[in-house]
């Protein structure tokens, strides 16, 4: 499975990648049909900062994921990919995912009474943010091939020392 | 992606891949997806607190650290792009009204009066004395009148109020957008675009609109200027595209905007003595002198310089291996060029003090001893000529005849060949019985954004068959050039029925044996008040104001802050004018809505946003049949 993996070193804050999020969501997914569209299409990840640090923070797609287990209308479910998705029609708003997201990415809709999350971009090969982000601080990595890369960085460092 | 429909440009974009070398279009391709924010108009980083980004979407802030709304960033962003357009063009018709100044004076040996008629009809129109007066009096009159153009007067700028309707005069008064004073106007949009002063997005259109009037006067003066030192354009053969570049001869490409610097190395190349050096050094061919860009169309228009490329293919002059030297001022030289010169034999050679290029080599010209700038210039492309190196040659084997060199002057005195006595009669005439349905100006740049080339080829296809007269200018004239159509067989070709019969009897009357070109090439970019003078004309003659012409303007595919200013004063002129890129203003609805809409009740002349080029000629023709009708013509 591959997963988004954030660096917060490379984030600039410039929230790239909110809009394309945003743009993707929308009705015929171009940042000028968004912009027109009523109601405006919203985002699903949130560029944060912190004590210095700037950083997308997204949807983990969690393998125990606190939020489908919240879920009291079995809206939330898991995909073939293991990406976290909503059934259309089933939300009620009652909250419980955003209350038990440990990442807090889950939010409401801001004009249904509907919760709204990241769907993964599932028909995309590419999740529209990672391939919007202009430093690649958003990348799209194989669970198996991240472990490596940290293992590499780490040899790196000695090196270094 | 796409890159160009240019045969000639296509090769050499191939020749770059395969040699692994960065072009602009691989480099756009780097920047992919560009920022949503800056694409809308929804950055603002004119103070330290920010930078500021409104969210389009509503999901985040809907206004800046100090409140500015998106309307206000928007305008704010706008204002400050025309005024920097403005500040070029200023600088352009400055250094020209210096130059002029120092000749008048006998300190610039170099830059005689080419054209006393122009001056002459210049002084006339601006209110300056000639009778029995010495050409050098009269010349410093007119540049020291120039120069008080620049700074705040209290009366309007003389540039525009001479050259403009007088209905145009009124409307300006109206809307409190006369224009005072060249570089005060691109100051004060500073001024009330920075940290806390102006807010109102209207208010602001307005100032921004006032100093494109500035930028318009600041361009009619450098042509006006540029004539009356070089002479004014007549119609002259040339060809274009890179198959000017010749194996056996030093290639020199002029490249940039102001013909003070390559006006004179056109000059100089004659000199038989270099040319000799040339041949010693084994260019059997001598001196060839080729033009790239703005400044390129004024040699091509005073001397018949081929023009070999243009705008968003500069780099591919370069790229053929046969490339000597190329000489640069200001405007539109891309610092990229710099690297490319180290992997071939190339002197990239700057010449202004203000535009310096890291990697490039520096020759300081000055107006006082320019032949000697210029024969150093050329001195310095002949010995690079020998560290050519043969593997790297590839020329494309492209070129097209181009007829150009249509200043207003060519254009009346082509027309005074069907009626000495009122020369403007036979257009008004064919306007009139329909055989000219209305005239296009296309103006503005290529851009790595569209296919180079296309747009201009698609809409002249679909214009010209409906009997639109089209005009062209800069790097819009380079496409026109290079593609085949300012020759007779586009005008056979493509031209619908009532536009080949007019253009056919001018040209049969001038002697070419076939119909006037297609396209009519009145300059560079700089020269677009030469359009607006024909505008001007026709709108007297007939006793209506620009607004009520079936005349248009395209920029099917802008690039520079210069092409701003030129759309936004096109649109104060009366001209409904086309836009191929969306520009960064659809952040505000506002700013959208004026621009689109608002501006036509106000001031005639309006912005079609339209990147799809046959959508955007249709609605082009659609406006001219409307302005027919208001006419009282039928369609």
């Amino acid at each position: 499975m591959t997963r988004i993996y954030v660096n917060p070193e490379r984030c600039t804050g410039c929230k790239t990648c909110e809009l394309a999020c945003a743009v993707q969501h929308s009705k015929d997914k171009t940042l000028l049909g968004a912009i027109t569209q009523t109601p405006p299409p919203q985002k699903r990840l949130y560029v944060e900062t912190a004590g210095g640090v700037k950083m997308p923070v997204l949807c983990r797609h969690c393998d125990e994921a606190p939020c489908l287990n919240s879920c009291i209308t079995g809206c939330l479910y898991k995909d073939d990919n293991g990406y976290v998705r909503r059934k259309k029609g089933r939300c009620i708003g009652c909250w419980s995912c955003i209350m038990s997201c440990p990442f807090g990415v889950i939010s409401q809709d801001n004009h249904q009474h509907i919760a709204v999350k990241c769907d993964r971009c599932h028909k995309l090969d590419v999740p529209a943010c990672v391939d919007a982000c202009p430093t690649k601080a958003l990348q799209l990595v194989e669970d198996s091939e991240l472990p490596k890369e940290v293992r590499h960085s780490v040899v790196l460092a000695a090196a270094g020392s | 992606m796409k890159k160009s429909v240019d045969k000639a440009t296509l090769q050499m974009i191939d020749q770059a891949g395969d040699q692994g070398v960065e072009l602009i279009w691989d480099r756009y391709e780097k920047q992919l997806p560009q920022c949503g924010f800056g694409e809308l108009g929804l950055c603002c980083r004119h103070c330290l607190q920010g930078p500021c980004r409104i969210d389009p979407l509503g999901n985040g802030p809907t206004v800046g650290v100090c409140g500015a709304t998106a309307d206000t960033m928007v305008a704010r962003g706008l204002g400050r792009a025309i005024a920097a357009g403005t500040a070029s063009h200023a600088g352009h018709a400055k250094h020209m009204a210096h130059t002029l100044l120092k000749a008048a004076r006998g300190e610039a040996p170099d830059y005689p009066i080419r054209d006393e008629g122009k001056l002459m009809a210049v002084a006339a129109r601006i209110g300056i004395a000639t009778d029995s007066r010495s050409v050098n009096d009269i010349a410093a009159d007119v540049a020291n009148l120039a120069l008080a153009e620049f700074s705040e007067k209290e009366t309007p700028l003389t540039w525009a109020a001479t050259t403009v309707t007088k209905g145009r005069v009124e409307t300006f008064a109206k809307l409190g957008v006369v224009p005072t004073g060249i570089d005060s106007h691109v100051s004060e949009m500073m001024h009330r675009t920075t940290y806390g002063v102006d807010a109102d997005p209207v208010n602001l259109l307005l100032g921004s609109i006032k100093c494109a009037l500035a930028d318009y006067s600041a361009c009619h003066l450098a042509t006006d200027l540029a004539d009356i030192l070089f002479g004014t354009p007549k119609p002259v053969v040339a060809s274009a595209n890179l198959g000017v570049l010749k194996k056996d001869a030093v290639n020199i490409a002029l490249h940039g905007h102001n013909p003070l610097l390559s006006d004179i190395v056109a000059q100089v190349a004659d000199d038989e003595g270099l040319n000799n050096e040339a041949k010693e050094a084994g260019a059997s061919m001598g001196i060839n002198i080729v033009g790239i860009c703005c400044t390129g169309n004024e040699v091509l228009l005073r001397h018949g310089v081929p023009l070999a490329t243009s705008s968003v293919s500069q780099e591919t002059a370069m790229m053929t291996g046969v490339l000597d030297g190329m000489v640069v001022d200001y405007q539109c030289i891309i610092p990229a060029l710099s690297n490319l010169a180290e992997c071939f034999h190339t002197r990239l050679i700057t010449t202004m003090d203000i535009a310096k290029i890291p990697g490039a080599e520096h020759i300081a010209f000055d107006e006082a001893n320019a032949r000697e700038t210029a024969t150093q210039i050329i001195r310095t492309a002949i010995e690079a000529f020998k560290k050519r190196n043969p593997a790297k040659i590839n020329i494309p084997e492209v070129s097209t005849p181009a007829i150009a060199g249509f200043s207003t002057e060519a254009i009346v005195g082509a027309l005074g060949l069907l009626d000495a006595e009122d020369p403007l009669k036979p257009l008004i005439d064919n306007i009139v019985n329909g055989n000219i349905a209305g005239v296009c100006l296309f103006a503005g740049c290529n851009t790595v954004k569209i296919p180079q080339d296309q747009n201009y080829l698609e809409m002249i296809k679909e214009l010209a068959a409906k009997n639109v007269l089209v005009l062209a200018t800069g790097c819009a004239s380079g496409a026109f050039a290079r593609e085949g159509f300012m020759t007779s067989e586009a005008t056979n070709q493509y031209a619908g029925d009532g536009l080949k019969a007019v253009l056919t009897a001018i040209g049969e009357a001038a002697g070419l044996g076939g119909p006037l070109p297609l396209v009519l090439h009145m300059g560079s970019c700089v020269d677009n008040s030469r359009a607006a003078d024909v505008a001007v004309a026709v709108a007297n003659k007939l006793g209506v104001d620009l607004d009520k012409l079936p005349v248009v303007a395209s920029a099917p595919e802008p690039v520079t802050e210069k092409a701003v200013a030129i759309g936004t004063w096109a649109i104060a002129a009366g001209l409904p004018t086309h836009l191929g890129v969306v520009p960064p203003v659809v952040g505000s609805k506002t700013v959208t809505e004026i621009l689109t809409a608002t501006a036509k009740d106000l001031l005639g002349g309006y912005f079609i946003v339209e990147p799809d080029p046959k959508k955007a000629a249709d609605a082009l023709y659609e406006v001219i049949v409307e302005r027919r009708k208001g006419l009282g013509l039928s369609a």
